[in-house]
């Protein structure tokens, strides 16, 4: 373990044990603290996502933000280990026993089974993680802000770009859950707007699947020029690498990954992830500011990692919501999750990580969305630089407008 | 001793019923565990106590198999995560009144046991488990196919309702008296069970069937019944979870739940009465505690575990029964 | 004759063909299993663990050591295999004289340990692993792509299965073996170590699941949860097979890949599942399983 995971550790364990998930009913937090609670996969497939980086993140954003301004402020975390029964049971727990904001939520399903729990106690919650778009959409909550990225923004950035560039006959390999058929559905819709074709898709059986070279082939056979991996996590760099030891990319025809994070990048190495497509609304080493932002703070997370989409999300999302907390005071915010989360829409959002966005009416953060290749092993000049751009979608175009979201909250 | 190929706790002489059944022992640790019950919720979160109460109830269906049989099912999760289906459903789709969604999700289970369990209690020992697995495997692909279920969603914001269409559920001290009120009648149930005849023939099956034949008794009737009533049981715990936390996920009906249940049982020990409730306290609290430290859980739990079939293979309850001499 | 069932002909054949390769891990795993649990009455729980060990040995090896491929293919079957000597003689010996089920239990608690432990050294999004430069590439069959890897995979495990069905039914060794299977004491009494036998037993199962890890590292993702999502499917395997049967642990595991082949071309959805209901016919019609023996 290294050194500051250790500490990280530990702070968890002080949290724990001062309150955090102990059963002990010590209902009365101290009037005058923030307590922001990380939920995040810490143990399963997208720990290297968010994780415990995600964690160091946030504390690094609370730290930063001072504990000079009248309030204290204090992370505890929590692995909600993508099992949605659990991550409404510690969102409970939590918001019973003085947590004022629960950040990042990974895995669409727990992401909104927190997403009512908020609601029904009426505290402040930021999704950095989880993908659905429903969380701004059927499921919208006056209480919920959705940070960085989700299926649409992704569905429309990959699906629209990729057949303007000629990618214009698709087939998707999908993980057989809601939130695989999502992006599917999503991206589909996208491709055949910008006037490509669907081919065709196989949905195979998710978790249980480690082979995908039965699928690969019948993309294959399809002669879609694009294969869409409409999947997450382990599951796409599976595909990624059997599509590598196929010749599948060698052939011409062109990988997309619906949902992949650089951190997955690393994890395959670019022998197996050059030429794929993939959207991220930050890359460390897009301009000045964010690798500024990334040097900064790499030293202090796990393994040297680079800071991703996600894990600058909960940097964003923690110092956006520190300012809220701060402009209308530490009673006002505790007293209700709505009208702090209304401030938090009103005030502009403007961090070192993703300069300025502005939070929409729905809970959507709106920032651009990038679309970039993976670098060749030659035009990378070392560990973390895997990425070059294809193309940006301004803030204003990159997400689901309003009209569209099916939001209740939003009176047409 | 324990019989050979079984899983007895030990036994003892003295065994003279004191009240209702319970020996004098099993009276002071029934009543201590309702004086717990009682004073429990103004120490303790209630949430988190209620879902103690669940597990500690699936705990004791799970036991009755294979504490009083002798059959290991390795695929209880099936009839714990399918109550919480229907439960959920019918309580959030239909408006069923609690008390009638709960006991539909207790028979949903039972159906399921009789139709799992009449294929599967022709076989023994690994095999039997292996046939309940490969069940639980078929159930859990046909909740992720279903529509009613949500897929990978679950079912979420099921509402509590009013019990009897008086008491407001949403209060999680209302919630908490009926969850404890269920998992009491739950637990007295499957001690009446052990301790009827039929019981008696159970036990007999477990520590050796072929003379349990020879008698006349038509073992695999009686197994088929425990099995039934087990996965009954299983079901409305599954129910009463669900509607705690208004969820109804896969993570109820998955091959890890069933390992989960085996655990709290071992933990707690196999064929004692109050053994499950202490296995699923302990590894309950354990899960709570430790959330923070991730995977660290997963090794916690697996040690206990190899420390428990090493060393305690009697579990808690069984080792402090033997130490104090009394059958608990 | 292009179509099969509306299936284009070259398209079922490929399929069949990594219905076949699959069919090789399942037939390896398997087999480490059913000498296993034929020898020594234990379900091994922690099989999945082991052959997730062999993968990580791998990379371990080549990233610690500068070890390639080659190296691993040897060396890691042996440390993991060592690795389960060590848990036989501290843990498992004790459990020979209770109930089989014990042994499920104990192993069981492994599986998660060994997988917890390597999940908090090294994340789970997993390791790269390449193919070895020489077996890299792919054959043109015509009707698909073949990489050549993948024909490596079902001709190692091939010969690798009839070696072990050699050594216990043509050696003098494999004669104990099966010796004391029958009759434990009675081999005893004829001043054959049993014990160390058994050891030797779990050993060399544990080592069979750290190869077909090796095999496997390059072209799954190296990550701890890589065995856990086999072992079930696994476990399946050798009970159709019939517990403890080598051969029928084979013919079940090329089998069984085949037949998932086919349910990925026709019903995908299901083909975690079809193995399940396989499973359930074959044991309601022969209670031992295909081979086993009542």
């Amino acid at each position: 373990m290294s050194r500051i995971q250790r500490r990280a550790v530990l702070a968890a364990a002080a949290g724990a044990a001062t309150f955090g998930a102990a059963p002990a009913r010590r209902a009365r937090a101290q009037a005058n603290t923030i307590k922001i609670g990380v939920m995040n996969d810490q143990s399963g497939p997208y720990r290297d996502i968010g994780g415990p980086n995600g964690v160091i993140l946030a504390q690094i954003a609370a730290q930063e933000f001072g504990n000079n301004r009248g309030f204290n402020v204090e992370v505890v975390s929590a692995d909600h280990q993508n099992r949605p029964d659990v991550g409404a049971n510690i969102a409970r727990q939590w918001y019973d026993q003085g947590v004022d904001m629960i950040l990042d939520v990974p895995t669409s399903s727990v992401g909104l089974a927190v997403n009512s729990v908020a609601r029904e106690k009426n505290k402040v919650y930021i999704n950095v993680g989880a993908a659905t778009a429903d969380l701004t959409g059927p499921q919208c909550s006056p209480n919920t802000a959705h940070w960085v990225y989700d299926t649409y923004m992704l569905a429309k950035s990959t699906g629209g770009a990729m057949v303007r560039a000629g990618g214009d006959s698709w087939f998707f390999i999908t993980a057989d859950y809601a939130f695989g058929h999502a992006l599917e559905r999503d991206t589909s819709t996208f491709v055949r707007s910008n006037g490509g074709r669907v081919m065709g898709s196989v949905r195979y059986p998710f978790p249980a699947t480690s082979d995908f070279s039965a699928f690969l082939v019948q993309a294959q056979a399809s002669r879609a020029k694009v294969i869409g991996f409409a999947n997450a996590g382990a599951d796409t760099i599976n595909c990624i690498k059997q599509a590598a030891e196929f010749g599948i990319t060698r052939r011409g025809t062109k990988l997309a990954a619906l949902l992949m994070f650089i951190a997955d990048v690393h994890a395959l190495g670019l022998e197996s992830a050059q030429g794929l497509v993939m959207t991220e609304s930050f890359y460390w080493d897009l301009d000045d500011r964010t690798r500024a932002f990334s040097r900064r703070v790499q030293p202090r997370l796990n393994n040297r990692a680079m800071p991703n989409m996600v894990t600058a999300g909960n940097y964003s999302g923690t110092l956006h919501y520190l300012k809220a907390v701060a402009d209308m005071g530490v009673a006002a915010s505790k007293a209700s999750g709505i009208e702090t989360m209304n401030r938090m829409k009103r005030l502009p959002v403007e961090d070192e990580a993703f300069g300025r966005g502005t939070l929409r009416e729905d809970g959507r953060m709106l920032i651009p969305s990038y679309l970039f290749e993976v670098k060749t092993p030659a035009e990378s000049r070392g560990p973390w630089d895997y990425l070059k751009l294809l193309q940006t979608t301004p803030a204003d175009e990159a997400w689901r407008p309003l009209s569209e979201g099916n939001c209740p909250l939003i009176r047409s | 001793m324990a019989a050979p190929g079984g899983f007895s706790g030990t036994d003892f002489r003295n065994e003279e019923a004191y009240f209702l059944g319970f020996t004098q022992a099993q009276v002071i640790a029934f009543v201590l565990l309702i004086a717990l019950l009682a004073i429990g919720p103004f120490f303790l979160y209630p949430v988190f106590l209620m879902k103690l109460l669940c597990f500690a109830l699936f705990a004791c269906a799970f036991n009755l198999l294979i504490g009083y049989v002798g059959l290991l099912s390795f695929g209880h999760a099936a009839y714990f995560g399918m109550g919480g289906y229907i439960t959920g459903y019918t309580a959030k789709m239909w408006g069923l009144p609690p008390e009638l969604s709960i006991l539909l999700g207790g028979a949903v289970g039972a159906a399921l046991g009789l139709v799992i369990g009449w294929i599967a209690i022709r076989r023994q020992g690994i095999y039997f488990a292996m046939i309940t697995l490969a069940f639980a495997q078929m159930v859990y692909f046909f909740c992720v196919q279903a529509r009613f279920t949500g897929g990978e969603d679950g079912i979420q914001s099921i509402p509590r309702g009013h019990f009897l269409g008086i008491v407001d559920l949403s209060r999680d001290m209302n919630m908490y008296w009926l969850t404890a009120g269920v998992f009491v009648v739950g637990f007295l149930l499957i001690h009446r069970i052990v301790h009827s005849p039929f019981g008696m023939v159970l036990k007999s099956i477990r520590e050796n069937e072929p003379r349990a034949t020879s008698l006349g008794y038509r073992t695999d009737d009686y197994k088929l019944m425990a099995f039934v009533l087990s996965a009954g049981l299983a079901g409305v715990a599954g129910g009463l979870k669900s509607l705690v936390f208004g969820i109804a996920t896969l993570t109820d009906v998955f091959w890890t739940m069933s390992g989960e249940v085996v655990l709290m049982s071992l933990v707690g020990g196999l064929g004692t009465i109050f053994g499950p409730f202490v296995g699923a306290a302990v590894i309950i609290t354990m899960q709570n505690y430790l959330a923070e430290f991730g995977a660290w859980v997963t090794v916690i739990q697996g040690v206990i575990f190899v420390l428990c079939v090493l060393a305690f293979r009697r579990g808690l309850v069984g080792e402090i029964g033997n130490w104090l001499r009394v059958r608990l | 004759m292009d179509e099969i069932f509306g299936i284009p002909a070259p398209l079922l054949f490929g399929q069949l063909l990594l219905g076949l390769i699959n069919g090789a891990f399942y037939a390896l795993l398997s087999l480490g299993l059913a000498v296993i649990f034929g020898m020594l009455n234990v379900i091994n729980f922690a099989h999945g663990a082991q052959f997730m060990m062999g993968a990580f040995a791998a990379w371990m090896l080549l990233e610690y050591a500068g070890l390639n491929y080659w190296w691993a293919l040897l060396l890691a079957p042996l440390l993991v295999g060592a690795f389960g000597v060590i848990l036989e003689r501290t843990m498992i010996a004790r459990l020979y004289k209770l109930d089989h089920l014990y042994g499920l239990l104990l192993t069981f608690g492994l599986g998660l340990i060994i997988e917890g432990v390597f999940r908090n050294q090294y994340g789970s999004s997993g390791l790269p692993y390449r193919i070895p430069p020489q077996l890299s590439g792919a054959w043109d069959l015509g009707f698909m792509f073949m990489p050549v890897y993948r024909g490596w995979v079902v001709a190692v495990a091939a010969v690798m299965c009839l070696a072990t069905w050699l050594v216990i039914e043509k050696t003098k060794i494999g004669s104990y073996l099966r010796a004391s299977t029958e009759n434990a004491a009675l081999v005893q009494a004829f001043g054959i170590n049993v014990p160390r036998l058994m050891t030797l037993t779990y050993g060399a199962g544990v080592a069979l699941a750290a190869f077909a890890g090796v095999l496997a590292a390059p072209i799954y993702s190296v990550n701890p949860q890589m065995g856990s999502n086999l072992i079930i499917i696994v476990f399946a395997v050798v009970v159709i097979g019939g517990m403890g049967s080598i051969l029928g642990s084979v013919i079940t595991g090329f089998g069984l890949g085949i037949i998932e082949g086919l349910t990925k071309v026709f019903y995908p959805e299901a083909s975690s599942t079809v193995i399940f209901v396989v499973m359930a016919i074959v044991l309601l019609a022969r209670p031992a399983g295909l081979f086993g023996r009542a």
